[in-house]
C-alpha cells in the first residue's frame, strides 16, 4: 500500500479565488492511496512547510503531491520540505493548478475546477509509480581549463588563480594579449591599452596557480562536468623555452621578412619572432613556413647567434593531457572581413583600413612608431572618413550591433585629431550608439574638438581622377547624396565569433544563437553558463562586447567555476536514463539519439546491451522515446508514468 | 463541450511559455491539459495514440524554437521528425491527421501558447467527433499495462 499525501495551496486568492479548493480537496480524498489531503492559504510558507513535514511524520508518508504553482519554480523548495522531513526529495511530484489553470480560465470557475481535479490525479497517477530515486555525488578535480589568452581568459584566469584553484590556460598564438594588446588606447578613457593589459599579462606568467600553454590548441575533450580530461597541442616553437631568455637577439640577425599578423599586415616580421615588444611568453618562435632553414635548408643564423642554445630545429609537436573540472571558453572575436564589402574598395585602395589597422598605425610600436600615416602614400592624411556600422546592422552582412564600433570610431577620430593636428575628420554612422559609462560624455568631446558626425550610411568608396577617395554618403538631415573627398578611410568593421571556436564548438557540443556566437543558459540570469554544465563562457565569444563587459563576464565565468570547485562535487541528474537488460536487444538506435554521448553499446556476457553513464545523461529521455523495444526509460517519465498521466486526464 | 487537447511540453521553453501565458493572465479555453516532459525529444506518438484512443481530441507536440533553442540540442529535431510520422500514420488510420499539431513556443511566449490552444480548439471544434470504433480498434495500439 502507497501512502501519498495530497497539499491544495489556495495561493491566497490566486487559486482558491477561482477553483473551489474545498471541492477538489473532497474529490482527490476518495483516491486509493491518498492517505490525507489538505488545503492551505499559501503551502509555500514556512507554516505550510511545517504542515507537510509533519503529516510526512506521521502519516508515515511515502509520496506527495503539491497542487500549487509552477514546479520550474517551487519544485526546490517543497523537495527541501521532503528532505526535512527524511522523505527522499524526488518522491514529489507538482500540480500546476495557478500559473497554467486558475490564472488562465479566471471566468470559468466551474471548468477550472474540474481541470484542477483532473491535473492532481494525474499527478497522482504517475506519482504511484515512481521508483527511488538515487543521485551520485562525484567529486570533482579542482582545475580550471580557460580556451583563450585575451582580456576574458587573462581576468577569469587570474580570478580563479587567486582563489586558489589551479589553472591552464591555453592561447594558440605565441603571446597572450588577444586584441586588446593590439589596440593603442581604451576607450572612453583614452587608457593606454598594452599599459593596462601588460602587468596582467604578467601576472598570468608568474602565477604559481597557472600554467600557461601558449602557442597551443585544444584538440580534445572528454568526459564531464566535474571531471574533463583535455588534450592540447603543444605546438613546437623550434625554440626551448627553458633556455630562451628573450634576448631577441635571433629576431634581430634573422634575414626573413613576413607580414606580420599583429600588425594586421601593416608590418613586416622576422621568420623567428615575438608577435610584439611586450609578448608573454618573451620566447620566439619559428615560422616554419618562411624559415630559410625550414623552406630551403640554408641560413641557420639564428642557431648561431643565440647566446644559449635555445634553438632546437627538432623540437616537435607535444601533446598534454590535463584534468580538470571546469572550462571557459574564451575565444574572442575577429573582424568582419572587408573584402565582403567590396562598395568601400577595401584591398583596392590601400587607403582603405579597418579599425584594428589604424589602431596599429596609432601605436607607439607599431609600423609607423605612432604617425598616422597613409598607407601606399606614407604622408599624412589631410582629411580621414570613418565609416562605423561597417557590415553591422546588415540584413545582408550581420544582423547584430557590434557594441564597440561607434565608440571606436569616436576614438579613432580622437587619434587622428590629436596625432595630425590639422586634418577634417567626418564619422560617418547611422547613430552614435554611446550607452556606456562615459561614453556620452566622450562623444559630446569628440564632437567638441571638430569632427564633423553625419548621420548616414556610407554607400560607395571611388578614386577620384586627383587620386583621392570620394566617399558617398546619404545625408537624410540634407535629403541628399554628400560626397566626400579624403586621403583614408577606416571602416570600423563588425565582429564575429574567432574562426578558432568552430573547432571548440565541435568538441564541447556547444549551443550557438542564430548569430554564431554560444549560447547562454539565460541571457539575463544566466549569462556565463552555456547548456553544457560545468562550461563557461565569457567576453565576444558568447557575443559582442566592450572591455568592461568582457571583464565583467570573464570574472561571473570565473566566479561559477570556482562555485563548482569549491562546492567539491557535483550531483548527477535524477532523471536519467535506465536500461531494462531484459528487453534491450544492443541495437544501439539510443547511442544515435543521445547528443551528449551518455549511452554506449558494452559487450556484457557475450551480448550486446545499452549501457547509461549517468553523469553524462542530461535526462532529456530522447533515448526513451526512440528505443522500438521499450528497453530504455527516463526515470520520473517513464512510458507507462505518462500514460498513467493521460489516462487520469482523459477521463 | 470544448474540445480536449493534451499538451505535450518540454521543460526549458514550451513548459515556461505556458506558465508565462499565466503570469500574464492570457486567457484559454480550460479543455487543454498540459504534461511537462523534460525535453520535446521525450514526446512520443504513443502519447498522442493513447490520447486521441483515451478520449482528447487534438494532441499538441510543443517544444524550443528551431533551430537552436533546444536546451538539449536536438530534441525539438526529433519532435518534428515524429510528428510528420505521426501525421502519415494518422491518415492511414483514417483519422484527420490535424489532430495532431506541432508548434515552437519559447518562456517568453505566453501571448502564443493562448493563441495557439485557442486556435487549435477552433480548427478541432470544425472536425466531427472521433468515431468511437477509431478510438478502440483503429488506431491499433495495444493497451500498454
Amino acid at each position: 500500500m502507497l501512502r501519498i499525501g495530497v497539499y491544495v495551496c489556495h495561493c491566497g486568492k490566486n487559486i482558491a479565488g477561482v477553483i473551489d479548493v474545498k471541492k477538489v480537496v473532497s474529490e482527490i480524498s476518495k483516491l486509493e492511496d491518498v492517505v490525507v489531503c489538505r488545503d492551505y492559504p499559501f503551502m509555500c510558507s514556512s507554516e505550510g512547510q511545517q504542515l507537510i513535514i509533519e503529516d510526512i511524520k506521521k502519516y508515515n508518508l511515502d509520496r506527495v503531491v503539491v497542487a500549487a504553482c509552477s514546479p520550474r519554480t517551487h519544485e526546490p523548495i517543497f523537495q527541501e520540505a521532503l528532505k526535512r522531513a527524511g522523505l527522499n526529495p524526488f518522491q514529489l511530484e507538482m500540480a500546476n493548478i495557478r500559473d497554467q489553470c486558475s490564472w488562465v480560465h479566471e471566468h470559468e470557475k466551474e471548468e477550472a475546477t474540474l481541470k484542477a481535479i483532473r491535473l492532481i490525479k494525474a499527478a497522482v497517477a504517475k506519482v504511484r509509480l515512481y521508483e527511488e530515486v538515487e543521485v551520485e555525488r562525484i567529486p570533482v578535480k579542482k582545475a580550471v581549463l580557460v580556451i583563450g589568452g585575451g582580456i576574458a581568459g587573462i581576468t577569469a584566469a587570474l580570478d580563479i588563480a587567486k582563489a586558489e584553484f589551479k589553472v591552464y590556460l591555453v592561447e594558440k598564438e605565441p603571446s597572450l594579449g588577444g586584441h586588446m594588446a593590439q589596440l593603442d588606447k581604451t576607450f572612453p578613457t583614452l587608457d593606454c591599452s598594452i599599459c593596462i593589459l601588460g602587468p596582467l599579462m604578467v601576472e598570468v606568467a608568474n602565477h604559481p596557480n597557472i600554467t600557461l600553454l601558449t602557442y597551443s590548441e585544444v584538440i580534445d575533450i572528454e568526459g564531464y562536468v566535474g571531471n574533463f580530461k583535455v588534450k592540447v597541442r603543444k605546438k613546437a616553437r623550434k625554440v626551448d623555452e627553458s633556455k630562451c631568455t628573450g634576448c631577441l637577439l635571433c629576431m634581430e640577425k634573422c634575414p626573413t621578412r613576413v607580414p606580420s599578423e599583429f600588425e594586421r599586415g601593416l608590418g613586416v616580421r622576422k621568420a623567428i619572432y615575438v608577435p610584439f615588444p611586450q609578448a608573454v611568453p618573451r620566447v620566439p618562435v619559428i615560422d616554419t613556413k618562411h624559415c630559410l632553414y625550414f623552406t630551403k635548408g640554408i641560413c641557420r643564423i639564428c642557431e648561431k647567434v643565440c647566446p644559449v642554445g635555445a634553438i632546437n630545429y627538432e623540437q616537435e609537436d607535444e601533446i598534454v593531457g590535463l584534468e580538470v573540472g571546469a572550462i571557459i571558453v574564451a575565444t574572442g572575436y575577429e573582424e568582419y572581413d572587408p573584402r565582403n564589402l567590396p562598395e568601400y574598395g577595401y584591398g583596392i585602395f590601400p587607403e582603405v583600413i579597418t579599425g584594428l589597422q589604424l589602431e596599429r598605425l596609432a601605436s607607439s610600436f607599431g609600423p609607423t612608431r605612432g604617425k598616422i600615416l597613409v598607407p601606399g602614400k606614407n604622408k599624412e592624411p589631410e582629411s580621414v572618413a570613418i565609416i562605423a556600422c561597417s557590415g553591422s546592422r546588415d540584413e545582408k552582412h550581420l544582423p547584430y550591433c557590434c557594441r564597440i564600433g561607434c565608440m571606436n570610431a569616436l576614438k579613432h577620430a580622437w587619434y587622428i585629431r590629436h596625432s595630425v593636428g590639422d586634418v577634417k575628420i567626418y564619422v560617418i554612422a547611422p547613430e552614435i550608439r554611446s550607452f556606456g559609462k562615459g561614453y556620452e560624455e566622450f562623444y559630446r568631446r569628440i564632437r567638441s574638438e571638430g569632427v564633423i558626425v553625419i548621420r548616414g550610411r556610407a554607400s560607395e568608396v571611388h578614386k577620384s581622377s586627383d587620386g583621392k577617395l570620394e566617399v558617398y554618403v546619404y545625408d537624410p538631415s540634407l535629403d541628399e547624396v554628400v560626397v566626400l573627398k579624403v586621403d583614408l578611410v577606416v571602416l570600423e568593421m563588425g565582429i564575429i565569433p574567432n574562426p578558432g571556436s568552430k573547432a571548440i564548438r565541435d568538441i564541447l557540443k556547444l549551443s550557438q544563437s542564430p548569430d554564431g556566437f554560444f549560447l547562454e543558459v539565460h541571457p539575463k540570469l544566466r549569462p556565463a553558463e552555456t547548456s553544457v554544465e560545468g562550461v563557461f563562457i565569457c567576453g565576444c565569444a558568447q557575443g559582442p562586447k566592450d572591455i568592461p563587459d568582457t571583464v565583467a563576464q570573464a570574472s561571473s565565468a570565473a566566479m561559477k567555476a570556482v562555485e563548482l570547485l569549491s562546492k567539491g562535487y557535483v550531483e548527477t541528474v535524477p532523471y536519467v536514463a535506465k536500461v531494462d537488460k531484459e528487453l534491450c536487444s544492443g541495437c544501439g538506435i539510443c547511442t544515435t539519439v543521445c547528443e551528449f554521448g551518455a549511452i554506449e553499446i558494452v559487450e556484457e556476457n557475450g551480448e550486446r546491451r545499452a549501457k547509461v553513464n549517468t553523469a553524462l545523461c542530461k535526462g532529456c529521455g530522447s533515448c526513451a522515446a526512440a528505443c522500438p523495444s521499450g528497453a530504455i526509460e527516463q526515470i520520473h517519465f517513464t512510458r507507462e508514468q505518462i500514460l498513467a498521466m493521460i489516462k487520469a486526464l482523459a477521463e | 463541450m470544448k474540445p480536449k487537447i493534451l499538451v505535450l511540453t518540454c521543460t526549458y521553453c514550451s513548459y515556461a511559455g505556458a506558465d508565462m501565458a499565466g503570469v500574464s493572465k492570457i486567457q484559454y479555453p480550460p479543455s487543454a491539459y498540459i504534461v511537462r516532459l523534460i525535453c520535446s525529444g521525450r514526446e512520443e506518438a504513443l502519447f498522442a495514440l493513447t490520447a486521441l484512443k483515451s478520449g482528447f481530441d487534438g494532441v499538441l507536440f510543443s517544444g524550443c524554437h528551431l533551430p537552436a533553442d533546444c536546451h538539449f540540442i536536438s530534441g525539438n529535431y526529433k519532435a518534428r521528425a515524429r510528428v510528420a510520422l505521426l501525421k502519415k500514420l494518422l491518415s492511414q488510420l483514417g483519422v484527420e491527421k490535424n489532430r495532431v499539431k506541432l508548434e515552437w513556443i519559447s518562456a517568453s511566449e505566453g501571448e502564443k501558447f493562448a493563441r495557439v490552444i485557442s486556435e487549435f480548439t477552433e480548427e478541432l471544434e470544425e472536425m466531427k467527433p472521433l468515431p468511437k470504433i477509431v478510438r478502440i480498434r483503429d488506431l491499433g495500439v495495444e493497451e500498454y499495462d
